[in-house]
């Protein structure tokens, strides 16, 4: 009983939030909006017996991805009225589509699950003596090392991606240039002048 | 009252067309534009957690940290892209992102 509350106000939260981040008018509202929508979501894979993708979803979106759109918005000097104008516009087109793609997803839904009249009751906790996050390590090491390490590759990519666009060489910024400093030698800094006593230089 | 595979399945529903539907309305902001792709893929993950969970197997778990992954990789190489487009153009508009007529 308390777990099906639970998961009525979990979902009931993501999904208002999820409306409220398309909606509200402040890019940074939304992206606090997202934040408490993937909160919930993690409320939901925790209730689903999935701790370790819930922990991982919160330090990974909460933390990181959550992080860099707040930075992104607020260091880019938008202006927000103008990007909303047409939202009415827009507004039948999307609500058509998005009604038609909501009623065949639940149709799916409810027909594959239901398919043998009996629904499919929640699955007993995982097997005894093996936490979520072992059991995700036993299959993740093993079955699926490659394609682990393709993660961590697409990763990777992304990084060098992400660095190279951003990284700019400004041209006429002084900057130290340690090697040069280092490396100058004494005949490149210092001349040696014959200066004859009472006519300076001439 | 027990919670079964539907209700999640349909939470998922719901919260994949409300990432499609925030594409459609804001047409204009690409930052939102990119949290409504988070928001699908969201769904997308309850989806493989909700199947993993019900029919107790645990690859589908494995498949949602991988759509977390490529999730997180789109978001960072998105924004820089954006970040660069910005310092451009001085805006983010995206009707006037033709410059490659594609």
């Amino acid at each position: 009983m308390l777990a099906a509350i639970a998961f009525y106000v979990l979902s009931a939260v993501t999904i208002a939030s999820a409306l409220a981040v398309i909606s509200v008018r402040n890019p940074v509202h939304a992206v606090l909006f997202l934040i408490l929508a993937f909160f919930n979501a993690a409320g939901l894979f925790v209730l689903l017996g999935a701790e370790f993708l819930a922990m991982l979803l919160v330090v990974v979106y909460v933390g990181a991805v959550a992080v860099l759109f707040l930075f992104v918005v607020m260091m880019l000097d938008v202006d927000f009225v103008e990007l909303r104008q047409g939202f009415l516009s827009y507004l039948p087109a999307g609500a058509l589509v998005a009604a038609a793609l909501l009623a065949e997803l639940a149709l799916v839904a409810s027909a594959a699950t239901s398919a043998d009249g009996a629904p499919i009751a929640l699955a007993p906790a995982a097997q005894a003596g093996v936490t979520n996050a072992e059991a995700i390590g036993r299959v993740l090491y093993s079955d699926y090392l490659l394609v682990f390490q393709l993660a961590g590759l697409v990763l990777l990519v992304a990084m060098i991606g992400a660095i190279v666009l951003t990284l700019r060489h400004r041209p006429g910024v002084r900057k130290q240039n340690i090697a040069a400093q280092v490396g100058r030698k004494r005949s490149e800094g210092v001349e040696l002048k014959d200066i004859r006593p009472g006519q300076g230089l001439g | 009252m027990t919670i079964t595979l539907t209700h999640y399945l349909i939470v998922a529903a719901a919260l994949f067309t409300i990432g499609v539907f925030g594409i459609f309305v804001n047409r204009k902001n690409v930052i939102i534009i990119l949290m409504s792709i988070e928001l699908v893929l969201l769904a997308v993950n309850i989806n493989l957690v909700a199947f993993s969970a019900f029919l107790q197997n645990i690859q589908g778990q494995i498949f949602a940290m991988l759509v977390l992954t490529v999730a997180a990789a789109e978001a960072a190489v998105g924004l820089a892209i954006l970040v660069t487009y910005f310092r451009n153009r001085g805006g983010i508009a995206v009707e006037d992102i033709n410059q490659m007529r594609g």
